[in-house]
């Protein structure tokens, strides 16, 4: 019998009563974590039926995804002004719905309020070995510390709430092993483009991924996490990485990270989650990066994707292809460089930490943003901003030109006040340029936080290697 | 949840593949708290420009389309988002079946706890289908397997316990809460707590 992967070891791990060919497995969760969008018909379905919330202690709270990015004073007449009023009541009923059941919320004011993949790891709520999920596919983001996170509908919201278990079957299991030493001006970001760009935004359907290879151990946590947070983007389930000192070093001292003698257990614990030797995948792919330009998006999937030096691809007839390059207005066999930019978007579960708030200062300072362009910089939380402002970032990128801003999902996403105009390009460090992603009509092209800054400065889509 | 066991319709078709919940239904229609009327944004970008005005050429635009129960779609549809929203709205519509040879994972999980059919078909089927809108086609979850104009049938294959709930009309909340002795075994016995 072969050895146990990460994801089996953490799989087995939880399962209440085992899958039959009947029924699915009763799958324990061990954080939860929510947000004000996916969860007020959840809240609702508990109120209808009269059950509670089993476990208010593994709940993590949160408002992200549809709250304004400009300070506001309380949620009366200060979050009206700057909101339109249906995200405004959607605020004000995750603050009702969390009173009523007993769940902790970091709200405004909270120094731990953000975007729900950014607070669980800063608190050290994700930990290894944890099964960790929210109503937002970039739960993968946790596998980064070798949980086992991913996206649920609010039915399982509801689900969750009322019982800590979800019904599962057991997906696949793939392993990416990447190689190389990454060239300067390239991050973390261009790997998962590339990666997606290889198997197709379906390539993962069905499967938990594990990342491995020397360039992994070579990450940091943040890095890690923009990576395994586009797991979705491949369809994937998840994404893992296996736990090691890197791991262990982030965790250290965190509010919710074990103490003492716990802490010398967990340690033990999570280094013992490793894949065996001899654990086997239903599927292997190896990508070596030591070559890896910065990519760019062309089309309206992330799996539309170019080395920046190339052209986009020949038109062979595809149907998407073509409605893809027609909506961007882009054309085949010409380079996505050079193309002008409106926006530039540093932000996002993907890109708002301080290792790429740091690189996008490094580009930005002592230069300007360049007139034709507005650049948003959204950090992932609260205790980011306050971290980079620590450190002066926030002045380098005002002295630029560009606009810091309060934590939140922001423009990722089009559904607060930071939206795209009809027509507008804007060169984003998000996850997703399905069309309209970024508000109706806008489009948006996909790219690391080095990229984004050079782009910004530059007025059109530039390598980050020729600014550095 | 309304009970499915089998059910004829003419088919809608939209020939395009990767379709994401973003295009299904947009971000900004999920600033709801509840589940009314969500029918009405499906596709909203695709369906209205920017006056609000059908977009004539639209497949669920056709006359007739608010009557059909399937929706034929090309390969990958709903990848993206984790929104429910997205089965909601196709559900308010009047969909009751997706037909094509991938379907993404967590739109699949989503769909069928709300009555939504996912339905993969081999590449010969689709591309039948993607080619005859408007063939009435039957769905039958009883037998897992759905019936072309022809009398042909393909099977497909769907979750056993996720047909039983579809069949009976019954949520899957209910089995989880008869766990919940199991569920306090389990937490009290693991050997860390989180």
């Amino acid at each position: 019998m072969s050895g146990k992967s990460l994801f089996e070891k953490v799989w087995s791990d939880h399962v209440v009563v085992p899958e039959t060919d009947d029924t699915p497995a009763v799958f324990y969760i061990d954080l939860h974590i929510i947000h004000e969008v996916t969860t007020p018909q959840a809240f609702n379905m508990l109120r209808e039926t009269g059950m509670k919330v089993r476990r208010p202690d593994l709940v993590l709270a949160t408002m992200d995804h549809s709250t304004p990015t400009v300070p506001i004073t309380d949620l009366g007449a200060s979050l009206d002004a700057v909101s339109d009023p249906e995200p405004a009541q959607q605020i004000r009923q995750m603050v009702k719905n969390c009173e009523e059941f007993g769940i902790k919320l970091h709200g405004f004011g909270d120094a731990h309020r953000g975007i729900v993949h950014v607070i669980g790891p800063e608190i050290g709520a994700t930990q290894p070995g944890k099964t960790i999920v929210c109503g937002d596919s970039h739960s993968s983001t946790h596998g980064a510390f070798g949980a086992m996170g991913f996206g649920i509908g609010t039915t399982e919201v509801g689900h969750v709430l009322a019982t800590q278990c979800l019904l599962q079957r057991k997906p696949k299991s793939m392993a990416v092993n990447i190689t190389g030493k990454l060239q300067p001006g390239v991050s973390a970001k261009d790997i998962i483009l590339a990666l997606i760009g290889k198997i197709g935004v379906d390539g993962g359907t069905g499967h938990v991924i594990e990342y491995r290879g020397e360039t992994i151990r070579g990450l940091n946590m943040e890095e890690r996490m923009t990576i395994c947070n586009m797991s979705i983007e491949a369809g994937a389930r998840a994404g893992m990485i296996a736990p090691d000192e890197t791991t262990i070093e982030f965790l250290r001292g965190r509010e919710q990270a074990p103490q003492g003698e716990d802490w010398d257990k967990a340690v033990k614990r999570w280094l013992s989650l490793a894949s065996d030797p001899d654990a086997t995948f239903d599927r292997e792919i190896d990508l070596d990066v030591s070559q890896l330009e910065p990519q760019v998006t062309f089309g309206t999937n992330p799996g539309m994707v170019v080395p920046i030096s190339k052209p986009i691809p020949s038109d062979t007839g595809d149907a998407s292809f073509r409605k893809a390059i027609n909506y961007m207005q882009v054309n085949a066999d010409q380079p996505m460089t050079g193309t002008k930019v409106d926006v530039v978007f540093v932000g996002s579960c993907t890109n708002s930490r301080m290792t790429d708030l740091r690189s996008v200062a490094g580009i930005l300072d002592g230069r300007q943003v360049a007139d034709s362009v507005r650049m948003l910089i959204v950090p992932g939380s609260q205790s980011v901003k306050d971290e980079a402002e620590a450190e002066g970032l926030d002045k380098i990128f005002t002295a630029a030109g560009a606009e810091w801003r309060e934590a939140g999902c922001s423009m990722c996403l089009g559904m607060n006040s930071d939206k795209l105009g009809k027509g507008e390009l804007c060169v984003s460090t998000s996850n997703r340029n399905f069309e309209g992603r970024q508000g109706p009509g806008g489009r948006t092209v996909l790219a690391s936080p080095e990229t984004a800054a050079a782009s910004a400065i530059a007025g059109v889509i530039a390598d980050p290697r020729e600014v550095a | 949840m309304e009970q499915l066991t089998q059910f004829t319709s003419a088919t809608t078709v939209l020939a395009i593949d990767d379709v994401d919940t973003d295009q299904i239904i947009p971000a900004r229609f999920l600033t709801t708290t509840t589940r009314d009327g969500i029918g009405k944004a499906l596709f909203a970008d695709w369906r209205y420009d920017a006056n609000g005005k059908p977009i004539e050429g639209f497949p669920l635009n056709e006359p007739g389309a608010e009557d059909r129960k399937i929706l034929v779609a090309g390969r990958n549809f709903g990848c993206g988002s984790s929104r429910e929203h997205a089965p909601w709205s196709l559900h308010d519509f009047g969909i009751r079946a997706v037909i094509s040879t991938e379907i993404a994972d967590i739109f699949r999980n989503n769909s069928l706890k709300n009555g939504l059919v996912p339905v993969i078909v081999d590449k010969e089927t689709h591309q039948w289908l993607l080619a005859n809108p408007g063939a009435e086609v039957t769905v039958d979850v009883e037998a897992c397997e759905i019936r072309l104009p022809d009398g042909k049938a393909v099977a497909f294959p769907i979750d056993g316990f996720a047909r039983h709930c579809i069949l009976e009309g019954v949520d899957q909340t209910g089995f989880l809460m008869q766990q919940q002795d199991k569920i306090s075994e389990f937490e009290t016995n693991r050997p860390w707590q989180p």
